[in-house]
């Protein structure tokens, strides 16, 4: 690997001036012909209105057309382009190279994932897990079209809106130690997404999701660290959504104890 | 390697794969039924949806008014057959993502409910906030999971359709991960992989959207039909082309120019009422004309020097400010934080710079009313298909619709399909798959690199439609753009890929796209220089009426070895005869 010290600047540019070039130091690993990753340094074109996707673009356009990454949608909703920048979990779309100033910019995949090529990982981990959750609607009351749609007032909806806005992009697992220490753990997202359809006036499901959700893989692995819900770039705190689950576990553990007959599913 | 044969593959992941998979999934279980996207399905393009979809649900609607305001909305130029069966099962479908837990916004009572639209003259757009689509694709998603028999072939990049005996039977991939070579025999195919809009410079479309689907079947012999009707979204962000959706103009949100005029008055658009009106904004007038006829009235603005000048060239102001950051929050939260991430606005206490983007297709795919195409075995659906029901101009919050309502109606049809054929010849396929192989990916990577990029040739392409088929057209200017497609094409065909490796080789999937991109961008700019007549998105300066006598008729451009060769197909009239496209009346 290639020495990451810092960019000898120039002088330092006056306040307000922008520089003209900026350095990305970019995660490069081929493992058709490469055992072991490297640092590739890139000079671009630095814009105040550039995120740091516009500059793999720009190194993928124009200097180097092997460097590999996903992005699609570049307006923060399709979850393809989260990376580690600097350090910390990111989508690269909504990520400012004016933020970094005066760089370099370091650009690595999402860590706590086998990293597939440069800055593409592996995420069938989590297409799994999300399966696992069961992170579909299981309907209380099952309902035909012809009688319409399910009434859910607005107060109703707002329970479980904010676990909705999950895009899938998984800088949330970066950003988990717990993760990182054992894949096994069902994660934030998922464990959201769990969660999400546990608060839906609509769903009855809670008990069939509770299998995976309150499971020693669930909920009950989870230390409140946090760091998910900082990292996620659209502020669905998975961390909140995992201590409710760990609520609503322990009340089910509770009616289990209390009231005969119900079935424990609460870890125990 | 071959996978199973199915018996329904699916092309694409987004909402109308998605649909048509569970429709099979849940309709005819006994089938099997596969998709296969070159992203995860959550990351197709529908997730970038924003205002809503349309469906007649409240009491003050029918079935009727839809079919009228879509109709002219079109510009005459949809078949109302289609319409009415669009029409007609829209509520339903609407229900069915209900039903499976999608987050509609509310009325206080708990019903659904609805917000005003462009050309619509009743409200009825169902919204996830400005979310809608990012709502519905995760839904779509997150219930096929629930259903097992649906099989993923997730991050394969499909690059040609395999026919044999006269019929569809399947496709040839790359798996993305391995870089081999995938054969997925199937009795029945649909291709459901959305619009073309990086044909354009300027586009609210992300990039995975080269107009795949479209260029396999046109290479397999199936039409394109109406591609030279391309909608321009009169609200983009400069630049970028990042979307701000027109519910922020639904909730009561104005344009204007550098002389803060609300110039739509100029346009035969209606009279503006004031912002504080209990009235504003009205249905059907002003900011809720149609996207053709606003996009339109930017051009002319521009023409004057009525537009502000900016880095990317000229732009209007969309002024939201009057909302108040409550609405704003909780109506349109998204356009304030799209403003802000990429503009540095905020709306909340000033203007966003906005100019017509290139937004979606409405021609595509010909094909029926079921979503068949003219070769056995293959449909199509969403925005890559053309049945037609959007016309030369699509109304707002109908494409989300349109891709439940036919993305359902294709996968019965290719399950019928499937029923009714016998075996697919698994083992020709697998040769002509290798042969495909051979001639497609091997043109770029054997041989020498020379000095052209893909980069080059995109934004040469893109340059040449902004200039020849932009909002408005004229004969020289498509003549140029389709002799430079021309040469693109031959200049393709010489590039060489540097980059040899064959895991995620995106390089090869990049030149493979730009091959896609050039075959819908060669449909629309002949079909438009062919269309000698002004409707809807298509406006000539050259020929600036509506010429229904010689053009109430569909285009279609078929693929051979020399320049598209173009037919007519007539336009199916039910019940509403062609008629003045009027707007700001009351």
């Amino acid at each position: 690997m290639e020495s990451s010290s810092p960019v000898a600047a120039a002088a330092p540019a006056p306040a307000g001036a922008a520089p003209p070039t900026i350095v990305l130091e970019v995660f490069r690993y081929l493992p058709d012909s490469e055992d072991a990753p490297r640092y590739e340094r890139f000079t671009v074109p630095y814009r105040h209105d550039w995120v740091v996707l516009d500059a793999l673009n720009h190194i993928k356009d124009r200097l180097d057309e092997s460097l590999a990454f996903r992005w699609s949608c570049r307006m923060g909703v399709c979850g393809s382009c989260g990376m580690m920048v600097n350090g910390a979990p990111v989508l690269t779309c909504g990520a400012f190279l004016r933020d970094y100033l005066p760089g370099p910019v370091r650009v690595e995949p999402l860590t706590h994932f086998p990293v597939s090529r440069d800055l593409i990982i592996n995420m069938e981990d989590f297409i799994h897990k999300m399966e696992a959750a069961r992170t579909w609607l299981i309907p209380k009351e099952p309902r035909r079209l012809e009688e319409g749609e399910y009434r859910q007032t607005p107060a109703q909806l707002a329970q479980y809106k904010q676990f909705t806005l999950c895009i899938n992009c998984m800088c949330c697992y970066a950003a988990c130690p717990v993760y990182g220490l054992d894949s096994t753990f069902v994660g934030p997202a998922a464990l959201a997404l769990g969660q999400r359809y546990n608060l839906d006036s609509r769903d009855g499901g809670q008990a069939e999701r509770a299998e995976v959700l309150q499971s020693d893989h669930g909920v009950w692995h989870c230390t409140f660290v946090g760091d998910c819900s900082r990292a996620c770039p659209k502020g669905v705190d998975p961390a909140g959504a995992i201590q409710m689950g760990k609520v609503q576990g322990t009340v089910e553990y509770m009616k289990a104890l209390l009231l005969p007959g119900r079935r424990a599913r609460a870890q125990g | 390697m071959t996978t199973p044969v199915h018996d329904v593959l699916i092309v694409g992941g987004g909402g109308a794969g998605l649909r048509a998979a569970i429709a099979v999934a849940e309709e005819q279980p006994d089938l099997s039924v596969a998709v296969v996207s070159k992203v995860y399905p959550m990351r197709s393009h529908t997730v970038s949806a924003e205002g809503g979809a349309a469906a007649v649900i409240k009491p003050d609607d029918a079935a009727q008014h839809h079919c009228y305001d879509t109709i002219s909305g079109a510009d005459w130029l949809a078949d109302q057959d289609a319409v009415e069966a669009f029409v007609a099962e829209a509520p339903g479908e609407l229900i069915q993502l209900e039903h499976w837990g999608c987050p509609w916004s509310r009325d206080p009572d708990g019903s659904v409910a609805v917000r005003p639209f462009g050309g619509m003259k009743i409200q009825r757009t169902w919204f996830a906030a400005d979310k809608t689509g990012f709502h519905m694709l995760h839904t779509l998603f997150q219930t096929a999971q629930r259903y097992r028999p649906v099989t993923r072939y997730d991050e394969w990049f499909v690059f040609d359709l395999l026919v044999h005996d006269g019929r569809c039977q399947g496709v040839a991939a790359l798996e993305l991960k391995t870089g081999a070579l995938r054969v997925i025999p199937a009795r029945s195919v649909i291709l459901c992989t959305g619009g073309a809009g990086r044909i354009f410079p300027f586009t609210t479309n992300a990039a995975i959207k080269n107009g795949d689907g479209m260029a396999l079947a046109y290479r397999a012999g199936v039409a394109l039909k109406d591609m030279e009707f391309v909608q321009y979204h009169p609200t983009g962000l400069p630049g970028k082309g990042i979307l701000i959706t027109e519910a922020a103009r639904g909730e009561g949100g104005v344009l204007v120019n550098r002389h803060g005029r609300r110039y739509l008055e100029d346009y035969d658009l209606g009279q503006p009422l004031d912002v504080g009106d209990p009235r504003h904004p009205q249905l059907r007038s002003m900011e809720l004309g149609p996207r053709d006829r606003l996009s339109q009235a930017f051009y002319w603005e521009q023409e004057k020097g009525h537009t502000f000048e900016g880095e990317f060239g000229a732009y209007v102001h969309l002024d939201v400010r009057h909302l108040g950051q409550k609405k704003i929050d909780k109506k349109i939260p998204f356009v304030r934080q799209t403003a802000l991430n990429y503009m540095g606005v905020d709306c909340v206490h000033e203007c966003i710079p906005v100019r017509p983007v290139v937004h979606y297709m409405m021609g595509g795919v010909h094909t029926d009313i079921h979503g068949a195409t003219s070769l056995p075995g293959l449909f199509a659906a969403g925005e890559c298909a053309c049945v037609s029901i959007n016309g030369a101009n699509r109304l707002g919050s109908n494409s989300l619709t349109e891709l439940l309502v036919f993305g359902r109606r294709a996968g019965l049809a290719a399950a019928r399909f499937a029923r009714g054929h016998g075996p697919v010849a698994a083992d020709v396929l697998e040769k002509k798959a290798e042969e495909e192989t051979r001639r497609i990916v091997s043109l770029h990577t054997q041989g020498a690199p020379g000095a052209d990029s893909l980069a080059t040739i995109r934004s040469e392409l893109n340059a040449a439609l902004e200039h020849g088929a932009g909002i408005y057209r004229q004969a020289d200017r498509l003549a140029a753009a389709c002799e430079k497609i021309r040469e693109l094409k031959e200049r393709l065909g010489r590039l060489k890929v540097l980059d040899r490796s064959r895991t995620f080789n995106t390089q090869l999937v990049a030149a493979l796209e730009a091959q896609f991109l050039l075959d819908a961008a060669e449909a629309v700019a002949f079909s438009a220089a062919a269309r000698r007549e002004s409707r809807g998105s298509h406006q000539r300066l050259d020929y600036k009426e509506r010429d229904d006598e010689r053009y109430l008729k569909h285009t279609l451009a078929f693929r051979t070895d020399g320049d598209p060769r173009l037919e007519y197909l007539d336009v199916v009239i039910t019940k509403w005869p062609p008629g003045a496209r009027v707007y700001g009346k009351q």
